[in-house]
């Protein structure tokens, strides 16, 4: 290939790439995300190929891996085009019947389709599906259009008119005043105004400057960066060439975890073909504008996500943060402006570019436009990644996106921004998504992690389990945040243990506000929100578990025990064989008790016991019923009456 | 290199480009509290003791004091009700690891911190790296450095350059603020100096 020296020259092999493809010739598209590949797409992918070689298809049809659609819930994910048609959870052994009936004799496979939990009406197309429906995927909506490892299927979507428009059309300044105006806000999780950041770069004096990929995703159960940068790299590569075209940096990074094997694959191969094409390296498309990017693989520290921390790490020093200010944009890496924004941030330029910053700002509120991933996770039905406009309420995400909670469970409440966000009740559900009124209800926009949790969950509990997860990932510099996280998680393990004490509250407040106010990095200052959050909506629970040493959500394993209800004992025996500790005495027709000594609360019994009998109880805060006298405890099963 | 107009605890002082708000408040004779600052070392702005409320055209924030540049026009006030709470707090955490460190005990007095008011620690490092940085920065041996992170970790002697470099410098123990530093290097000692092999004495 050789390079490209002009705009025209972009265009024409678009043109061209364009020409050879057949928008009705079938398309087989398997989503080849880490989520589906985890759950067996590589197999179905090659069984797809084995097939259609196998029915001498090959000229007729076209295999693809793609990006992540995000429905990875059902994954593994294959949609058909043209028609469009969405199987979920599809095996190698469906292969032969989606080739050789929808492929062939058009007719759609009913039992791969979705099927809604409450009208069991089933959705065809991708569209129809109520997940995909009640989104606005107008940056994940491409994954499942392209091959990640294809700058071919990049360019037929429109892939790099942006930059080529900037470089020809528009003065850095320009670049900047439109991202200014666009009001897009850092999607990493502070939500600081992109535009003011590339203006204080720009303007920064110094002929070096850098911009930077911030891929350090490391929030418990969020991985929007992961599906963008292995999904649709070039995506994110145009808005960084586009982003150093404006500040004027010549050098680019891509800081991502080694963790992201697939990401860093992709983004690598998304390089090298960018400069194969003449779209990064000198000269980028005869413009005079010279711009290259190095993938950087950090270690995995969770700190190394904050921005100081990150340029520390790049410069193969230890990642610790570094005090503000300076701040990066006037001395950054190596003591250089530099630019450091998220993937998601990144990602957002192009379709500034393209669409202008006025289309891209009609979408949202007030302080807060266009939209946002979330990784919905936890006790929610439909589990993935979904990208909605800002302003939508977390009622419709959960409920609508979603799909509402599973088994009839109550909604608790949801934590968004992970080990830095905070928990929102259900009095707030109809909070719009905005980094503003996110912060007003205790919690914070972050990075896009979003755990929804149902009445089991104990928010003490979550509280210790984020604080948990911080004292491994503070770097343990300052003592704010290393101390007040060491005796938080101190703390909240004697609550949730019931070793809580009189003024353990109050210590938590003292050590929040202090950790929140004084600690040197975003880590730390934002590190008491989880406690103060669940704190604050639900205090009753603290003070059940302290004063009553009893959990109200069932759920803190020292605080529960776990018997059988004499009147509803059917002796059945099934908890009692399943009981991996041998802690349920009876037998036939002997009415079973659980031996609270030997228990060890894994719930088996709880879990196993048929609904019908729902003899085994969960109970807190109160002392278990002695066990019936052994003399008493034979029972006729009803059953057996007849006899 | 510029002088510098600023305001601390409203008295005007001169400072210059470059100077930390630390310096300037030390040289207009105005006392901040510190644990973690040298003077010869680079400024670390860890123990954080050293916080004040810095007001720059209205904009108030906490900052550390050590690390913080001065800047024209910038209002410090280095005590306030929510600062004397901050360093009493941090007083507490740290005194939960070293409740017999002077120079905390006389902190603990000024700030009205109770030792007992936190659960006990069993370091008694408070991790103000004065030993680590003063090996890397003034005697560049590199000989004690910190090691894990977050609440695992801790100050370690490299045992091999501790063995070659410390025995006849020692210069980093009166540094110490709580004498972790002595025992860490007893024990490092332990492990890399030979010991005459132990003789069973006679008759047993």
């Amino acid at each position: 290939m050789p390079r490209l020296q002009s705009p025209e020259a972009l265009e024409s092999i678009r043109k061209e790439l364009a020409s050879k493809r057949d928008s009705q010739r079938p398309c087989i598209s398997v989503c080849a995300g880490t989520g589906c590949i985890a759950a067996g797409a590589g197999e179905v992918i090659a069984a797809f190929k084995a097939e259609i070689e196998k029915q001498g298809l090959q000229a007729d049809v076209d295999t693809k891996g793609t990006g992540c659609p995000g429905f990875c819930e059902r994954g593994p994910v294959v949609v058909i085009y043209p028609e469009e048609i969405c199987y979920l959870q599809v095996k190698p052994q469906d292969v032969v019947d989606i080739v050789s009936q929808t492929i062939k004799e058009k007719k759609v496979i009913d039992r791969l389709l979705y099927v809604d939990p409450t009208t069991k009406a089933k959705a065809v197309r991708e569209s129809d599906i109520p997940f995909y429906r009640n989104q606005r995927r107008t940056i994940i909506g491409n994954n499942i259009k392209i091959d990640p490892k294809s700058i071919e299927d990049y360019l037929v979507i429109g892939g790099y008119t942006a930059l080529a428009k900037v470089l020809f059309a528009m003065t850095p300044e320009q670049v900047v005043e439109e991202v200014k105006t666009s009001d897009l806000r850092g999607r990493g999780g502070a939500g600081f105004p992109t535009g003011k950041k590339w203006e204080g770069a720009r303007n920064a004096p110094g002929d070096t400057k850098y911009v930077i990929v911030n891929a350090d995703e490391g929030d418990p159960g969020a991985f929007m960066d992961r599906a963008l940068l292995e999904g649709n790299p070039h995506s994110v590569l145009e808005g960084l060439i586009i982003g150093a075209y404006a500040i004027g940096a010549h050098e680019g990074y891509i800081y991502v975890r080694q963790e992201y094997p697939l990401a860093v694959e992709n983004v690598t191969l998304a390089i090298k073909q960018a400069e194969e094409y003449g779209l990064l390296g000198k000269d980028i498309l005869g413009s005079n504008f010279d711009f290259s990017v190095t993938v950087h693989r950090g270690a995995g520290a969770f700190v190394c996500g904050e921005e100081t921390s990150l340029l520390m790490s790049l410069e193969g020093k230890v990642g610790e943060p570094r005090t503000r200010p300076p701040y990066p944009v006037t001395k950054g890496l190596w003591g250089k402006p530099t630019t450091i924004n998220n993937v998601e941030t990144w990602a957002n330029v192009p379709l500034i570019i393209n669409g202008g910053a006025e289309a891209f700002s009609s979408v949202g509120t007030e302080g807060s436009k266009g939209t946002k991933i979330f990784s919905l996770v936890g006790k929610v039905n439909n589990t993935g990644l979904v990208e909605v406009p800002m302003g939508i309420t977390l009622r419709d995400i959960i409920f609508e996106v979603g799909g509402g909670i599973p088994g009839g469970k109550k909604f608790k409440a949801v934590q968004t921004g992970g080990p830095s966000g905070g928990c929102i009740p259900e009095a707030h559900l109809d909070t719009p998504v905005d980094f503003d009124e996110l912060t007003r209800v205790g919690a914070i926009m972050g990075s896009g992690g979003m755990i929804v949790m149902d009445e089991d969950t104990c928010p003490v509990d979550v509280a210790r389990y984020f604080v948990e997860f911080l004292t491994d990932e503070s770097c343990g510099k300052c003592v704010p945040c290393r101390e007040g996280i060491r005796q938080m998680h101190t703390i909240l393990t004697a609550i949730t243990t019931g070793k809580g004490k009189e003024g353990d509250i109050q210590r938590l407040e003292h050590l929040a506000e202090v950790t929140s106010t004084a600690s040197l990095c975003a880590l730390g200052k934002s590190a008491p929100n989880p406690v103060l959050s669940t704190l604050r909506y639900f205090r009753d629970e603290y003070e059940a578990h302290i004063k009553e040493k009893r959990c109200p959500a069932l759920s803190c394993k020292e605080l529960i025990a776990y018997h059988i209800d004499p009147e509803k004992c059917q002796a059945c025996m099934i908890c009692l064989r399943k009981c991996s500790a041998g802690a349920i005495v009876g037998g036939k027709n002997q009415i079973h008790v659980v031996d609270q000594d030997k228990c060890t609360k894994c719930g088996t019994c709880f879990e196993v016991c048929p609904p019908r009998f729902g003899a085994v109880q969960k109970i807190s805060g109160e002392p278990v019923p002695a066990p019936l006298p052994e003399a008493e405890r034979t029972t006729v099963r009803k059953a057996n009456t007849n006899e | 290199m510029s002088d510098i107009l600023l305001q601390i605890d409203g008295k005007e002082v001169t400072a210059r480009e470059g100077m930390t708000v630390l310096e300037a408040a030390r040289a207009a004779g105005i006392v901040i509290p510190t644990l973690c600052y040298h003077e010869k070392l680079e400024p670390y702005g860890a123990c954080r003791i050293c916080i004040v409320e810095a007001d720059m055209n209205g904009r108030k924030s906490l900052v550390a004091s050590c690390v913080h540049p001065v800047e024209a026009g910038l209002i410090v006030r280095t005590t306030s009700e929510q600062i004397h709470r901050i360093r009493k707090t941090i007083v507490e955490l740290l005194l939960a690891h070293a409740p017999d460190s002077v120079q905390l005990q006389a902190l603990a007095q000024q700030y009205g911190a109770d030792k007992d008011y936190y659960e006990k620690q069993a370091s008694f490092c408070i991790h103000c790296g004065l030993c680590v940085r003063y090996c890397t920065e003034i005697k560049k041996k590199n000989a004690v450095g910190f090691v894990d992170r977050g609440t695992r970790r801790e100050i370690n002697f490299v045992p091999h350059l501790a063995a070659q470099e410390c025995w006849n410098c020692k210069e980093c123990f009166p540094l110490c603020p709580t004498s972790y530093l002595q025992a860490a290097y007893v024990l490092v000692e332990a492990l890399t100096i030979p010991q005459p092999p132990f003789k069973v004495a006679a008759g047993r």
